[in-house]
């Protein structure tokens, strides 16, 4: 509370922006050790807005007008409040105060280490086995006789980077294992991220090797034999540098770079071009802007659409994921993936390939597996690139929210292939950045267990676990054709959308029942309640004890999606009074 | 004249046809008076017939003796005919050429086809403005049905009844209709129940450049202003347009000599440069080779996108003028029979919960569109991939369509019709065997005696069969007043009709029907629960021990 000045200000006037809602409402603002609240005055509604600290990316203060000072907090789940507050001295306090509350120091200051939810510790331990990656590895039937657990990094001996339980190839002995590591730029060695039982091809990851311009390495070498070997179909490995080749051949000059076709054999390069954390930050910021101005034209969006580079490289990103499904289901050949560091491209690309692949990955435990595999646990650095603490703003960049938009995408084309809807990523999205629970803080598996996070926060994934049903999607059918298998993308251009759902957040101002998935959603739970209704009836022999059943469904009056026909926010169709 | 002159070649064996996403057919290629037709002779294989007047047009390529035909038609399909031997191929390119360039409107398809279904209601008389009136009727006795255009003589694009204001008689509208671009003189085109505003449209005031009046013109005008009320003259034109009109005779109303209405321009585009950007949508749409940044630019560069926008926000403030600000609405450009239209039909669509039924939609169209004497037939002439050079061609009721599409995507279950509907209108106005889209106005139409020589596509859609298939499974009647966004990220290029032919739609129809599925099943379940509720009370009445719990 040190850092709070005042505590309390009254007759602040707020604008959610990214409502769409043009409309002021008056109230009072407090500030908590973390969280702005906001209360409306309006005795019959009395509002209450909540922005956790952690979610402020940045406290702008524009010149004061004549009615007061003003503040505009942007935050990172792309919601924009406007402050009017009418003593100068309070707004500069507050914006003392949130400036250095939105940016904390030191982990001990964050959210999750404060949050606690209503649970014992028996409940949170509990918790965080909820996601348990050795029972997925088993269930694409790894370990096997071609691929096998290795000790190498028990402790984070060889890489403090990755988890302490990971899968090579059965050929890969500890020597080989250690000497690659060696090779690799922070110790990240080839291993294991997805096993296709079906063609015994298998996706493994990595970083660049140390190459310079004529470096090799022996264990190096065997070690991609001994990946080529783990597959009895094929005589040959694909290596799939994520990164355009020219970024790649830099990385020559400074000791690392890429394979060389002529030391290794039988593998094939091949380049994706997914760009740096730095062109992905300042292309996101693009987009955001585009979205910010008043009054956007057509040509304004498109333009703006278009010099953002965003879709590109969400392109980018998807068509690495479909090189990789193709060449482990069409060709049967296995694919190691790298980029620099193999922790941002890496993951996207790896595990876009795994959501092709593996219809299990499209269900909503699926995913959060697959996010705690290709993620959380090969250190993705989430606390660096979605800035929980103070830091080098250089290393913060939208990696996962790539992958999150890439499923998005997917998910639009095929309808029913994912148990989950959009929401669903939202809310993964907004956690991400949120750090309300230990799941995604630190930058590796060693931190988080350095910090004793299991002890001192919870896990997410219980939670949206329990919360399921407001994330399922009404049209996801196991049964069908398009949820089977390999999923195989368009990605002509015209197949990409601007997410409005993430970006805009008008959508998810305006009450429920508005889009058809919503209103499928109530049909289905009400066809639930018919059912159960028509086993009741049936049990009751005729004559029997009267069942006094009162209407579960019969159409409720707000199901109707339309129902709020008038869509709260957004530039309607009419002149702007402002 | 005869078509046989026409048909060099009747028939070919051995030809290929390609088209998108199905597999290729060797077959016999025959061409009728009106049909180009591919038959296998297989069973069960799908055979093409193709209206001459869906084609748009034609190229030839040779390889060796081996000549192809692409088509392209106005429903933006390209095919591809492999035609075994030059002579032939050309024969069969020129023959197709002229049959689907027919000048005569006698000699199209709608006068020779004969329905191969029964009728159950004539659609030629279901949308007679003497019974649209009578819904009118009920609500305000403030307007009445003039006969005053009975023979086309005061405006030949009006039809021959249309609604005024009560207190104005036939030789004022005479008066007004001198005034009035193509002699449209203001009349109803919607009365809005909720607060007893209207919209009305014209054509153009003839003030020209030295500022011509007409008193009657005023007196019609702000005689359907409530006392005390103001109303807003919606000019479709930017104000220099407007302006540059006075030139050639046209203008708009000077404030000072109608002084309780306020005047606003907006800029809807008109005939070459909507046909154009058609075009240009179009060819970006085919290219699949283009990367991300091409294909957004050339969708920029298009600007259909801006058009859409362009409409429905005029659209949005002619309804919000009118539900909002409880004032009435005059709207015209200049010839008043295209984005005039635009702005008075897709207004009533949001202001109005029965335009948005599929028996409402058919009345829409055939009171603001055909009626209203939109020119189909010279803006229907040629689509997208028409080489000649555009005379009166022009995509005005495509985005129209364009718009519903957008609102209905934004209110998916305030419409009773799917998205097919308007593909199929699309479709229809451009080729048809029903001669619905004929003629440029009712004169034109009655002068054909299409209603005795040929069938309505109303009397088709009309059908329980058809309607089932256009009715959307999430229709739930909503009363409201729907507002669309017009925000650019909100409006959406439309798939179903310019990437119809480009990308396979299986998933998006699957998805669509496990959504049938679940309303179904739902109903189904219902009606279960019902009747077993019903035997259940019966019992209980029955059995007056059962009554006390």
């Amino acid at each position: 509370m040190e850092h709070i000045r005042t505590p309390k200000v009254e007759n602040v006037r707020l604008l959610d922006r990214s409502s769409g809602q043009r409309k002021v409402s008056t109230g009072t603002l407090y500030l908590s050790a973390t969280h702005t609240i906001f209360v409306e005055n309006n005795p019959e509604t009395r509002k209450e807005t909540w922005v956790l600290h952690s979610m402020v990316s940045s406290v702008e203060r524009p010149p004061s007008t004549p009615v007061g000072s003003q503040l505009i907090l942007r935050c990172k789940d792309f919601r924009v409040f406007q402050i009017l507050i009418p003593q100068e001295r309070d707004c500069s306090d507050v914006h003392t105060s949130l400036v250095r509350l939105s940016r904390p120091e030191k982990y001990s200051e964050l959210y999750c280490l404060s949050f606690n939810p209503n649970v014992n510790k028996e409940e949170r331990e509990e918790s965080w086995k909820f996601i348990d990656l050795m029972a997925d590895y088993k269930r694409m039937g790894v370990p096997n006789n071609l691929w096998v657990s290795t000790a190498a990094n028990s402790e984070y001996r060889v890489c403090d980077t990755y988890p302490s339980e990971l899968f090579v190839p059965k050929s890969a002995t500890p020597a080989i294992t250690v000497g690659s590591s060696r090779f690799r730029s922070r110790g990240r060695f080839p291993v294991l991220s997805y096993f296709h039982q079906d063609t015994l091809a298998a996706v493994c990851r990595c970083s660049q090797p140390l190459s310079g311009f004529s470096g090799r390495c022996q264990e190096d070498e065997m070690m991609l034999q001994a990946v080529m070997k783990s597959n009895p179909g094929s005589d040959y490995i694909y290596v799939v540098d994520t990164r355009p080749k020219l970024n790649a051949m830099a990385n020559r000059a400074a000791g690392k770079g890429y394979e060389n076709e002529d030391h290794y054999t039988n593998i094939k390069l091949q380049f994706i071009g997914i760009e740096n954390i730095h062109v992905m930050r300042s292309s996101q910021q693009k987009i955001i802007d585009v979205g910010d101005m008043r009054s956007l034209s057509m040509t304004d969006f498109l333009w703006g659409l278009e010099s953002s580079g965003w879709l590109k490289h969400i392109k980018a990103i998807l068509d690495a994921g479909v090189f990789i499904a193709r060449a482990v289901t069409d060709e049967g050949v296995s694919v190691l993936v790298h980029c620099s560091d193999g922790w941002d491209r890496t993951s996207q690309a790896c595990s876009v390939a795994s959501v092709l692949l593996d219809p299990y990955y499209r269900t909503i435990k699926g995913l959060m597996v697959l996010i705690e595999r290709d993620w959380v646990a090969f250190g993705h650095k989430f606390s660096h690139r979605y800035a929980h603490l103070d830091g080098d703003p250089k290393e913060v960049s939208p990696v996962i929210d790539q992958f999150l938009e890439c499923v998005w995408q997917l998910s639009e084309q095929f309808p029913c292939a994912f148990e989950f809807n959009e929401r669903f990523l939202i809310a993964i999205h907004t956690h991400v950045y949120s750090s309300q629970y230990g799941t995604f803080l630190g930058n590796s598996q060693k931190e988080r267990r350095d910090m004793r996070l299991h002890e001192r926060s919870h896990s997410l994934w219980p939670q949206l676990w329990l919360d399921r049903a407001q994330y399922t999607n009404p049209l996801y059918k196991a049964e069908l054709s398009q949820s089977q298998g390999v999923l195989r993308p368009n990605t002509t251009p015209y197949c990409f959308k601007m997410w409005k759902g993430l970006y805009n957040h008008m959508e998810k101002s305006t009450p429920p029942h508005q889009s058809p998935a919503d209103f499928l959603s109530a049909v289905r739970e009400e066809s639930q309640q018919l059912e159960e209704e028509l086993t009741n009836h049936q049990e009751v022999p005729p004559g029997g004890t009267a069942h006094h059943h009162h209407h579960p469904g019969s159409r409720q009056e707000n199901s109707s999606p339309d129902r709020e026909a008038n869509h709260v926010g957004e530039d309607r169709g009419f002149e702007e009074e402002d | 004249m005869e078509f046989a002159e026409l048909i060099k070649t009747p028939r070919v064996d051995g030809v290929v046809l390609h088209r998108p996403f199905m597999p290729t057919v060797e077959g016999t290629l025959c061409l009728t008076g009106h049909h180009l037709i591919l038959s296998s002779r297989q069973d069960n294989t799908e055979e093409l017939w193709l209206l001459h007047s869906n084609i748009d047009s034609i190229e030839k390529r040779f390889v060796g003796s081996l000549g192809s035909i692409i088509v392209k038609c106005k429903d933006l399909r390209v095919i591809q005919l492999d035609i075994p031997g030059m002579e032939e191929c050309l024969n069969i390119a020129s023959s197709v050429e002229a049959l689907s360039t027919l000048d005569s409107v006698s000699l199209m398809y709608p006068f020779f086809y004969r329905p191969m279904f029964e009728v159950i209601e004539d659609g030629w008389h279901s949308f007679l403005p003497e019974d649209t009136f009578k819904d009118l009727e009920s609500m305000t006795d403030e307007w009445r049905l003039s006969e005053v255009n009975k023979d086309f003589s005061v405006c030949p694009s009006y039809p021959p009844l249309v609604a005024v204001p009560k207190d104005i008689d036939d030789n004022t509208l005479r008066k007004v209709a001198t005034f009035r671009h193509g002699g449209r003189f203001p009349v109803l085109s919607y009365y809005h129940k909720k607060n007893g505003m209207v919209m009305m449209r014209a054509g153009q005031p003839l003030t020209g450049t030295n500022g011509r009046r007409c008193k009657e013109d005023e007196k019609l005008i702000n005689v359907t202003l409530r006392l005390g009320k103001r109303g807003y003259i919606i000019d479709t034109r930017t104000i220099s347009v407007a302006q540059h009109a006075k030139a050639r005779g046209g203008g708009f109303e000077t404030e000072a000599n109608y002084p309780q209405w306020r005047r606003i321009h907006k800029a809807i585009e008109r005939f070459n440069v909507l046909q154009e950007s058609l075009i240009k949508l179009v060819e970006a749409c085919n290219d699949q080779s283009h990367n991300m940044d091409r294909w957004l630019s050339k969708l920029e560069a298009s600007s259909w996108q801006t058009h859409v926008k362009e409409i429905l926000t005029t659209a949005c403030l002619a309804a919000q003028c009118i539900d909002r600000e409880g004032a009435s609405v005059l709207v015209h450009g200049t010839e008043g029979t295209d984005s005039t239209l635009q702005v008075t039909s897709l207004a009533q669509i949001i202001l109005d919960p029965a335009c948005r039924t599929i028996r409402g939609f058919q009345g829409l169209v055939e009171r603001e569109w055909l009626q209203a004497g939109h020119p189909f037939q010279q803006r229907c002439a040629q689509s997208a991939y028409s080489n000649s050079k555009p005379r009166q061609e022009a995509p005005v009721f495509l985005l129209f369509l364009d718009c519903v599409w957008q609102i209905l995507r934004q209110f998916p279950c305030s419409f009773e019709f799917t998205e097919s509907f308007l593909v199929l209108l699309f479709e229809h106005a451009y080729a048809s065997q029903f001669a619905t889209f004929l003629g440029n106005s009712a004169a034109e139409r009655a002068k054909l005696s299409l209603t005795e020589k040929t069938v309505s596509l109303w009397s088709w859609v009309n059908r329980p069969q058809e309607l089932e298939r256009l009715t959307n499974p999430l229709y739930e009647p909503n009363s409201l007043v729907i507002w669309p966004s017009v925000a650019p990220q909100s409006l959406l290029l439309w798939e179903g009709v310019f990437l119809r032919w480009n990308r396979s739609s299986k998933w998006l129809d699957d998805a669509y029907e496990e959504m049938v599925h679940i309303i179904e099943y739902n109903k189904e379940l219902q009606n279960k629960v019902n009747s077993l509720r019903r035997q259940l009370a019966q019992l209980e009445t029955d059995d007056p021990l059962l009554q006390t719990p």
